[in-house]
């Protein structure tokens, strides 16, 4: 019933997506039914593809597992919770919530942008269209990923979700992902619909800008998550590890983040056209690598899942997309060119300039490390590949210089900005960089690690900056309507939401790095081994192991240790870390050994804090315990047969067993009494373990400020989330504003922000009577260009 | 024209650096009877029931992903990832001394047994 009103509603939405695109394409030429019908078919698209998608989480949480998708990544055990997010561990699932995301960010564009672009839109949605139908087609198609897909024999139970990826942050981390990814196909339609139609002002910037600083935002929250997981869950105790499928995240990131840059040079100055549009594209290129990657196993990764038979069809999608987009922009160079030149190198646009080069190098750092595999294999005929070393090498230099950046680019004005002005905004922020470095060189060993304490100077220059920017917009504000400072810091904050918004990310990412560099520069990380009532001494803190613990529950067995940790005499924590070794499922006919074979996981014990996290992962030796496993197997296969000298109870289970060779009926009965005793016979033997613990060694790390990752990370999305959000009050019905209107309004808020600016003092008074002419000069060419 | 020097001079660095930088990924099969002193990334599946902890040692043996026939004992030290075990892909940098694989310590990358794969084992048992 669900395969079949499912595979119906799949195929029905890769009719509807052809259509789509058809029908848009017959719009181009302004044909209003065309497009009306094109966007049309796009909702339809998204609401077949949620019933897919609601068809396989209702067969999820309902046990279906006459679907092969249910059959093979859920079992009966599987919590409620796991069962809903099981969905995107398989193959065929990650594809439709692909598709599906897309539907529902091209139905959001389209409807935005319903009465405005209409030139550019029909071509748009073509492209969004067609990559709905590529995506749709491969489970349609490609064979092997249709999640429709339904098992000849139905078992009693499937198989089980993976233990490792049985965490809350693993539910959330790939869909995030991917719809990072997705939204990118969003700003990457339109720019290919302004290229196809001409229209190559800054109004495609406009209606999609939001949904770049979208696909940023939740790609930096899956790239967060996922280092997060990493850190508390892989027992490695890092969070980054260069690994091709994370730098695969990363680079679409750190495009997304140039791009994000350039269209403001684009919307302001009508500069660098042809950059962003390549921005764009390589953006979405990467993406789609992203995806690819994943699927491939081209390369040596961590997530290796395996070869598919979806690799290669991205693949092509990526040559497609690549050579017809520069085909599109190669073609279209007559139109892109720039409307003015950059007035000065002390202005914003040339700084963001110089931010988009080093995110550019950033990525193609990353990019030529990543594949250099094959880059290698192709001309040395051997694959070899770079270590983090390597990574780091060219990696921490440019980050050190964006962190600079983050503080200079807000700090100028947009145009020019003269030595005057420049010294009242700059001065208080590199003094307090200088002092820091100075202070931090002398009372702590930061000088060892040069790169990290230059970073640290910059990080305090940017974030004095930053705070300077805050300071003096919400000042200037309390001079004109008076109110407190909080009140004046939120009427600013909410009033210019994407100038302070982003510098809240700006923030935020300065925050980043310094956790970064800190805890991967001086981190202290030692191995112990230590029997029960042993301590060692780490970085200054006794490490006692206290006593071994075990515990038992429906899912896992768990050998762990109760740690105390102390520092000057005082206890700074009790820790419990521990492993997890996880229950045979969906094996009938197991061993107790098998309940110590198993899948394991590391519960690490964290003890977080402001100054340094200690971090400690226990390898409990469990050896002991399943020779103990494998002898009981023995001692119970004996116990079955019922063979001479084997206790009084073996008679029991060998009876039932005689009894069930006899009568089928009877087997299961007997299935589930061995069980059952297999199960407290290794119950049995897990508590032997705290009886006589063997040693057990200990990772233990002291990892100054990585608390602040997770703490700027945060601040940074919350910065996004304020930029994103729309303004309240601007907010007309769509229909009335002209594109016109839209650029009057976009000088109008030039207008706005240079008096911010000045009254900020960022603007001395010349360099804002010189600026604010211009700007009125051009608001009144806009102005006589209005029909009467 | 100062932004494409500073990228040609960049984009030389990196290729002169990868190049030397770079370790050589190898399968047991080609690293049976290698030279000693040389390092390289050995990526290959842990034989099932080889895996032996001696202390903090741990060792086991790697044959080719697809040449189960074709294996090296490995020893090694450090970090242990929470996949690792027998059936698993792994990722190992060292070097190759009397026939053994010695491990570089905290090198072990164990591939997530995903379920993407089509190698897991409980599918094979279904």
């Amino acid at each position: 019933m669900t395969a079949s009103v499912g595979g119906a509603a799949l195929a029905l939405a890769f009719c509807v997506a052809i259509f789509a695109a058809v029908a848009a394409l017959a719009g181009r030429r302004g044909a209003h039914r065309w497009i009306d019908l094109s966007r049309r078919a796009v909702y339809a698209l998204c609401a077949l593809l949620t019933l897919c998608v609601v068809l396989i989480e209702i067969a999820f949480a309902g046990n279906d597992f006459s679907l092969e998708i249910v059959q093979q990544h859920s079992s009966i055990d599987t919590p409620a919770f796991y069962k809903l997010g099981a969905m995107w561990s398989s193959q065929e699932g990650s594809l439709l919530l692909w598709a599906w995301v897309l539907s529902i960010a091209s139905s959001a564009a389209l409807y935005a942008t319903r009465t405005k672009l209409r030139e550019v839109v029909p071509y748009a949605t073509a492209v969004m269209a067609g990559i709905a139908a590529f995506f749709t087609g491969l489970m349609l198609f490609a064979g092997g990923v249709n999640p429709f897909t339904t098992v000849t024999s139905v078992p009693v139970d499937g198989l089980g979700l993976n233990p490792l990826l049985q965490h809350p942050s693993m539910m959330i981390h790939p869909p995030m992902l991917y719809s990072g990814y997705v939204a990118f196909t969003i700003p990457f339609a339109f720019a290919i619909g302004a290229l196809a139609a001409r229209r190559l002002d800054a109004t495609w910037i406009r209606s999609t800008r939001r949904f770049a600083l979208i696909a940023w935002a939740f790609l930096g929250l899956g790239l967060l998550l996922g280092a997060r997981w990493s850190y508390t869950e892989l027992g490695w105790g890092g969070y980054w590890a260069w690994d091709p499928v994370e730098n695969a995240a990363l680079m679409p990131w750190l495009i997304g983040t140039a791009f994000l840059h350039s269209i403001m040079v684009q919307e302001k100055r009508g500069m660098l056209k042809v950059w962003n549009v390549s921005l764009i594209v390589a953006a979405f290129g990467l993406a789609l690598l992203g995806t690819f990657l994943v699927r491939s196993g081209v390369l040596e990764s961590i997530h290796a899942f395996g070869d598919s038979t979806v690799g290669p069809y991205i693949l092509g999608l990526i040559a497609v997309v690549l050579i017809g987009s520069t085909a599109l922009i190669v073609s279209r160079l007559d139109d892109l060119r720039s409307e003015k030149r950059i007035d000065s190198l002390a202005s914003r646009e040339a700084v963001f300039l110089v931010n988009n080069l080093l995110l550019v190098a950033l990525c193609a750092t990353i990019f030529w490390g990543t594949f250099f595999p094959l880059i290698s294999e192709l001309f040395t005929g051997e694959k070899a590949s770079l270590a983090a070393p390597w990574f780091d090498r060219y990696t921490t230099p440019l980050a050190v210089l964006l962190v600079l950046f983050t503080g200079v680019g807000p700090l100028l004005a947009w145009r020019r900005v003269s030595w005057a002005s420049a010294k009242r905004v700059f001065l208080v922020p590199a003094i307090v960089g200088a002092l820091v470095a100075i202070a931090l060189a002398l009372s702590t060993d930061a000088a060892d690690s040069p790169w990290a304490l230059v970073l640290f100077a910059f990080a305090a220059f940017s974030l004095t900056g930053l705070a300077q920017e805050f300071w003096r917009g919400a000042s200037a504000r309390r001079s004109l309507s008076g109110g407190s400072m909080p009140a004046a810091l939120l009427a600013i904050t909410s009033r210019n939401r994407r100038r302070y918004g982003g510098y809240i990310v700006h923030a935020g990412i300065a925050v980043l790095l310094v956790g970064i560099a800190a805890s991967s520069s001086f981190q202290t990380n030692r191995d112990v081994t230590l029997r029960p009532g042993e301590s060692a001494v780490v970085d200054g803190r006794t490490v006692t192991y206290v006593r071994p613990t075990v515990k038992t529950d429906p899912e896992a067995l768990t050998f762990g240790a109760v740690v105390r940790v102390e520092q000057d005499g005082e206890l700074v924590a009790t820790l419990h870390p521990s492993r997890r070794f996880f229950r045979p499922s969906g094996v009938q006919g197991g061993t107790i050994s098998g309940f110590f074979d198993g899948e394991a996981t590391s519960e690490v014990g964290l003890k977080a804090g402001p100054g340094s996290d200690l971090w400690i992962a226990v390898q409990p030796d469990v050896s002991v315990v399943r020779k103990r496993g494998r002898d009981a197997d023995q001692g119970f296969g004996a116990c079955v047969r019922n063979a001479p000298g084997s206790p009084p109870g073996c008679k029991v289970v060998s009876g039932l067993m005689r009894a069930a060779a006899v009568d089928p009926r009877l087997r299961p009965t007997a299935l589930a009494q061995i069980e059952s005793l297999q199960t407290a016979t290794a119950e049995r033997i897990a508590g032997s373990y705290v009886e006589d613990a063997p040693p057990a060694t200990f990772r233990v790390i002291v990892d100054p400020l990585v608390t602040w990752i997770w703490i700027g990370g945060l601040l940074a999305l919350t910065g996004a989330l304020i930029a994103i959000w729309p303004t309240r009050g601007r907010r007309r019905s769509p229909g009335a504003i002209s594109e016109l209107e839209a650029l009057k309004e976009a000088k109008y808020r030039e207008i706005r922000d240079a008096e911010l600016d000045h009254a900020a003092g960022k603007l001395s008074d010349e360099d804002f009577a010189l600026l604010d002419a211009e700007l009125r000069n051009e608001a009144v060419e806009i102005l006589d260009r209005e029909p009467v | 024209m100062v932004a494409l020097s500073v990228a040609v001079l960049l984009a030389a660095a990196l290729v002169y650096t990868s190049f030397s930088a770079s370790t050589e990924t190898r399968e047991p099969s080609q690293l049976i009877g290698a030279a000693s002193g040389i390092s390289y990334d050995m990526t290959g599946k842990v034989v099932t029931g080889s895996v032996r902890h001696e202390g903090d040692d741990l060792s086991f043996t790697v044959a080719d992903r697809d040449d189960p026939s074709q294996s090296i004992p490995v020893t090694y030290s450090g970090t242990i990832p929470d996949p690792f075990r027998g059936g698993r892909e792994i990722i190992l940098t060292g070097e190759v001394k009397d026939g053994v694989f010695l491990g570089e310590r905290d090198t072990l990358i164990t591939k997530c047994p995903s379920k993407f794969t089509t190698e897991s084992p409980t599918a094979n048992d279904s």
